[in-house]
């Protein structure tokens, strides 16, 4: 739903501006848009040399109830819930008063734009790392809502996830007021719209999806068979069936228990995508331009070793990352 | 605070009315009695016309709700968005009321500073979660809506899976207009969930005129009756809202 244009004509500021605010008198510069939405406009801005996010927008039922929101995230530890939340304020544009809420900047790609550079190879850990993030805002008595890879932004140079935009989050036990249809399994037939992890590991399972889809599809059928066939569709997915197909059904009640099952099945899968290639540097058919250095049998038994004790590294390089 | 319940008529159409009294008039006397009436325009391809957005925007101006114009395809979004906004924004007016009461007069929420504002959206946000809601739909089936109905169709089944993930009861209930007899027809009396809808939608007949301020009118007083007989039983405690709207 594209906000009407009034709106968008008031929350308009164009680089350069300065918008001050009403009650705590700080003063922002805009730099230039990051984005918008049903909700409002959202600028990165520069305020005492600090760059940060500034949400602009004419509805100061949204705006403050998403600063609930991101207040409470600060009351969670060593949180990465959201874009911390710094002031609350108003700004009077032309006569027009409009609320506004500042918050980091976070620095990065969108989902889709990421894996577009970076190779989809990424998506599974992302979505590893997504989990972990969900898990913990669970734990904290709030669901997602609104999750899709526009509100997945990957910093940088971290490479990690975060979510923005948290419009549509919602306490467990409510009922989930904003969605996108692709990643709402009530769309699909799936589930209902009550505000419960679930909801938000069948958009996980959606995003995943997406990944292999960027340009997703719509449905044709109620239910499960049509998802079930996209996921058979893509050989990346397939390896992941199981647990996608248990996040879709539901049939996972926390975050922690989809990120175990997925990240078991991701290691069994570079298991076996290692054994593949492992072969076929040991064996004499095909030589390749390594095998012809190690051309005596200790070098072979040394470039052999040296594989093994790579992935080794590599296996305790992604489990430190990940876990 | 009573949550009370809210009421609303939800008129899904495609154009002008053309027959019968005026339906904003009828609008703005249900909304004299606490009942909300929000207005979705559905188009295909073809744009509706000026005077047909005119009078969308009209209804639900003076019925104090919310309108919306939008695609076939997106109805099912609207639908459930036109609903909640217009929720919140009964509720809003109920506790600016009370706000206007503890502050003094033309004060509302937006006069408060930013933090107390989100103390004041907590509330406004429970009570949407916990009221009680009636939503009357009145679904235009004349002619040029014949191949729009099955969409419409899903969009309200939509609604009623969105909102009954709500914490408080709803129910609903659906019209048609014009009817085969009358103005308008009753397809399916108050339920809390519109599954049965799936039966009776795929029955109807379409065509005939638009008589849009008719069926408003006999609309309400479908609510009347029930709250009349209502108030029969249980000492009415339900006048929270409409007095304070
Ligand atoms: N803290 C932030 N740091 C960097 N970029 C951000 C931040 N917050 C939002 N953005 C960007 O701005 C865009 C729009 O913001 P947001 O999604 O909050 O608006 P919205 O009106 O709520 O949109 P929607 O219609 O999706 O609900 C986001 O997609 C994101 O790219």
């Amino acid at each position: 739903m594209m906000m009407n244009n009034s709106l968008r004509n008031q929350c308009k500021a164009r680089p350069g501006t300065v918008i001050k605010g009403k009650w705590y008198k700080n003063e922002y510069k805009v730099i230039k848009e990051l984005g918008f939405g049903a909700n409002g406009i959202v600028y990165l801005a520069e305020c005492q040399g600090r760059e940060v996010a500034l949400k602009v927008s004419d509805n100061s039922m949204s705006i403050s109830s998403e600063m609930n929101i991101l207040k409470s995230f600060t009351k969670v530890q060593g949180s990465a819930l959201g874009p911390s939340l710094l002031s609350v304020d108003d700004w009077v544009n032309q006569g027009v008063t409009l609320p506004f809420y500042v918050m980091e900047y976070i620095k990065g790609e969108s989902y889709l734009d990421f894996l577009k550079y970076k190779g989809t190879s990424w998506a599974i850990v992302l979505i590893l790392q997504l989990l972990k993030n969900l898990s913990l805002l669970h734990q904290s008595g709030w669901v997602f809502g609104d999750l899709k890879p526009e509100n997945l932004i990957i910093s940088s140079p971290s490479c990690q996830v975060r979510c923005v935009d948290v419009g549509g989050t919602t306490l467990v036990g409510r009922s989930i007021k904003e969605f996108t249809e692709f990643f709402d399994r009530g769309y699909w037939g799936l589930g209902s719209r009550k505000a419960e992890p679930s909801y938000d590991l069948f958009a996980v399972a959606m995003i995943f999806l997406n990944s292999y889809y960027p340009n997703r599809f719509t449905k044709k059928s109620e239910g499960y068979s049509q998802l079930s066939q996209a996921i058979k569709g893509k050989k990346e997915l397939k390896m992941y069936e199981p647990v996608l197909e248990k996040a879709l059904l539901g049939k996972y009640s926390t975050a922690d228990e989809m990120r175990k099952e997925l990240m078991a099945a991701a290691n069994l899968n570079m298991d076996s995508s290692r054994q593949k290639q492992a072969p076929s540097r040991t064996s004499y058919q095909t030589p390749t331009r390594k095998r012809k250095k190690g051309k005596t049998k200790g070098g072979l038994l040394e470039s052999m070793l040296l594989v093994v004790l790579i992935s080794i590294v590599y296996m305790v390089y992604i489990y430190t990352k990940l876990l | 605070m009573n949550p009370g319940t809210l009421k609303q008529i939800l008129l899904i159409t495609d154009g002008c009315s053309n027959h019968g009294e005026d339906p904003s008039a009828m609008a703005a006397f249900a909304r004299e009695q606490g009942i909300t009436v929000n207005v979705i325009g559905v188009m295909e391809q073809d744009v509706i016309d000026q005077k047909g957005m005119q009078e969308i925007q009209s209804i639900a101006q003076t019925g104090g709700g919310v309108s919306q114009v939008v695609y076939t395809s997106q109805l099912s979004q609207t639908v459930q968005m036109v609903t909640r906004k217009a929720m919140t924004q009964t509720i809003q007016g109920v506790v600016n009321k009370e706000l206007q009461q503890i502050l003094g007069r033309s004060k509302t929420m937006d006069d408060l500073p930013p933090e107390k504002r989100g103390e004041v959206v907590e509330v406004v946000e429970e009570l949407g979660e916990t009221a009680g809601l009636e939503v009357l739909v009145l679904v235009d089936t004349s002619a040029s809506m014949t191949h729009k109905l099955p969409t419409v169709k899903e969009a309200l089944l939509d609604l009623s899976l969105s909102l009954n993930a709500r914490i408080g009861e709803n129910k609903f209930s659906v019209f048609v207009f014009p009817g085969k007899k009358s103005d308008v027809e009753k397809l399916l009396d108050w339920t809390p969930n519109l599954e049965a809808l799936t039966k009776v939608f795929s029955k109807l007949s379409t065509g005939g005129m638009t008589p849009t301020g008719p069926a408003l009118r006999e609309a309400l007083s479908y609510f009347k009756k029930k709250r009349s007989l209502r108030s029969l039983l249980s000492n009415d405690d339900e006048q929270f809202f409409e007095e304070s709207v």
